[in-house]
């Protein structure tokens, strides 16, 4: 992008028609290819698209809805997992192992495993007192699963800061705690916010996964299911959209933070 | 801690040793500091002086010895360490400020949190601090956009906001471009004429020579000779010491 703007009128042209160009030689070749016809018609069947397109998208809205409230508990729960194995010291042990355990173990299985563990397990247990919702049950196997990813991250983050940053604040006498609540964790986040929004992304995506396991439909069990009905796999085509309409932005914003974070290094080693 | 002894002590150490791993750092340190005194350690790098100044702020467990402070030992078991540290303030070479808190926030945060003092209270002294030492328009800006010298002198402030009892200084001009030196070394200054009580770890032997009230020459982890600055730059008894000076008269540093 900086490299076309200082290239100018003449740049963005040249960017402009070459773009057309491969675009056109793509088109041309895959829409000579024999199977066309087929594909065309079982893909990206247009009328399909207009009628599958809106009920998908009212479904979408349930996984944007099982993405936030996922993340909320993932952000809490991940760096209350970062923190435990953070802390210092043979008493901690037991306090270090348990995330330790727990990270590696949810970061092995697959996420989809997890979902149907918990999705199809639990409720089918009848325990009182237990939810037995489907929905719930992956939802809340979405939270542990990237829990584990994003506790990561985070302990990234914490051992990036310098150990002279927290000695500064214990020698002022501030606590552990306070230590890092106020110096270590606000720097620690600063750094990760690329790659904890990279997870955001991937949760987003995996919010399909809840509808392997249950019964009210989001947009890729939607899409399934016109799919079925009608033969035709636009409707798949149709929920990778609405996925691709969120997810893109998110990643474009993770650039620009990036971009922005490696600016203001630049700017404060150049002081 | 309690107020100041009848005595007029400050700080004492008694036979500190402290390894890291197998390298011995700290072979028994024995060391009287008296209030409103200026003490200058001076020695090679790795002599230990960093060390004995973290030991003092118990940022590292001292293998053996105690060091008290005001007569309270401050290396017993279950003291509490916070508390202590409350009232030893120390600065670092690489000032080590917290580089996500404007000027203002990195003063009044341990005062706030660790001392309790209300917001309005600390911002009041960070403020009367910052005006002392001629900081105050500085207040609202975060550190990378100070100077060097600018960020020591904020740091020494925000040791001061403290409003310790002793202050450690370790190499504060170290890292400090030449022309930025002079600044830090003036704030300093300024402390010893207010009779603040300080155990200075340097490589300005000029300066030394002005503050110092005694002068500790540390060689590999000992105390090998001290007293008041001309004799110690004038007359130093030890070979050592008469050859660690030169070798700074050579580097023309004094």
């Amino acid at each position: 992008m900086g490299g076309l703007r200082q290239e100018g009128a003449r740049g963005v042209l040249i960017a402009v028609v070459s773009t057309i160009v491969v675009a056109a030689a793509i088109a041309f070749v895959v829409t000579r290819s024999p199977n066309w016809p087929q594909v065309k018609e079982a893909f990206f069947n247009g009328e399909e698209f207009r009628s599958s397109f809106p009920d998908i998208a009212v479904k979408f809205v349930r996984n944007v809805e099982f993405f936030m409230v996922a993340e909320v508990f993932i952000l809490t729960f991940a760096l209350l997992l970062a923190v435990m194995r953070s802390l210092p010291g043979p008493v901690f042990f037991p306090i270090r192992a348990l995330s330790i355990v727990y990270t590696d173990s949810f970061r092995g299985i697959p996420t989809i495993l997890v979902v149907y563990l918990l999705g199809f397990g639990v409720p089918s247990l009848s325990l009182t007192g237990v939810p037995r919702s489907a929905t719930f049950w992956a939802v809340v196997a979405l939270i542990l699963s990237y829990s584990a990813y994003v506790a990561e991250v985070y302990r990234a983050g914490i051992e990036s800061v310098h150990p002279s940053q927290a000695a500064a604040a214990r020698s002022l006498g501030l606590s552990r705690w306070k230590t890092l609540r106020f110096v270590v964790i606000p720097q620690a986040v600063r750094r990760v916010v690329p790659p904890l929004l990279n997870d955001f992304v991937g949760l987003q995506k995996d919010t399909a996964l809840v509808g392997l396991v249950v019964s009210v439909p989001e947009a890729f069990k939607e899409a399934q299911i016109i799919q079925s009905a009608d033969f035709n796999f636009t409707p798949l085509l149709a929920a990778a959209l609405l996925f691709l309409l969120v997810t893109i932005p998110m990643t474009r914003l993770v650039d620009w933070l990036v971009a922005r974070q490696r600016r203001r290094r630049q700017v404060a080693t150049a002081l | 801690m309690i107020g100041p002894r009848a005595d007029g002590e400050a700080l004492r150490l008694e036979g500190i040793h402290k390894s890291f791993g197998r390298l011995e750092v700290l072979k028994g340190i024995d060391m009287y500091v008296a209030d409103h005194e200026v003490i200058c350690v001076i020695g090679a790098s790795g002599s230990g002086k960093s060390t004995m100044l973290r030991c003092i702020n118990l940022l590292e467990p001292v293998d053996a010895g105690r060091i008290m402070v005001r007569g309270e030992e401050i290396t017993a078991r279950g003291v509490d360490v916070n508390r202590i540290r409350r009232h030893i303030g120390i600065v670092f070479q690489a000032f080590n400020l917290f580089p996500h808190m404007t000027v203002l926030r990195n003063i009044t945060l341990a005062p706030t949190e660790a001392l309790g003092l209300s917001r309005t209270e600390a911002q009041a002294s960070a403020l009367e601090l910052l005006e002392r030492f001629d900081l105050a328009d500085k207040k609202g800006e975060y550190p990378d956009r100070l100077s060097g010298g600018q960020q020591q002198r904020v740091a020494i402030v925000r040791a001061l906001a403290m409003r310790p009892d002793i202050m450690l200084l370790d190499e504060v001009t170290s890292a400090l471009d030449p022309e930025l030196v002079a600044e830090v070394l003036n704030v300093i200054r300024e402390l010893a004429a207010g009779r603040m009580t300080m155990v200075i770890a340097t490589h300005e032997m000029g300066f030394a020579r002005d503050i110092a009230t005694r002068v500790c020459f540390l060689d590999e982890g000992r105390i090998l000779e001290e007293g008041p600055p001309d004799s110690i730059f004038s007359e130093p008894r030890e070979d050592r010491t008469r050859r660690f000076l030169q070798s700074i008269i050579e580097a023309g540093r004094m």
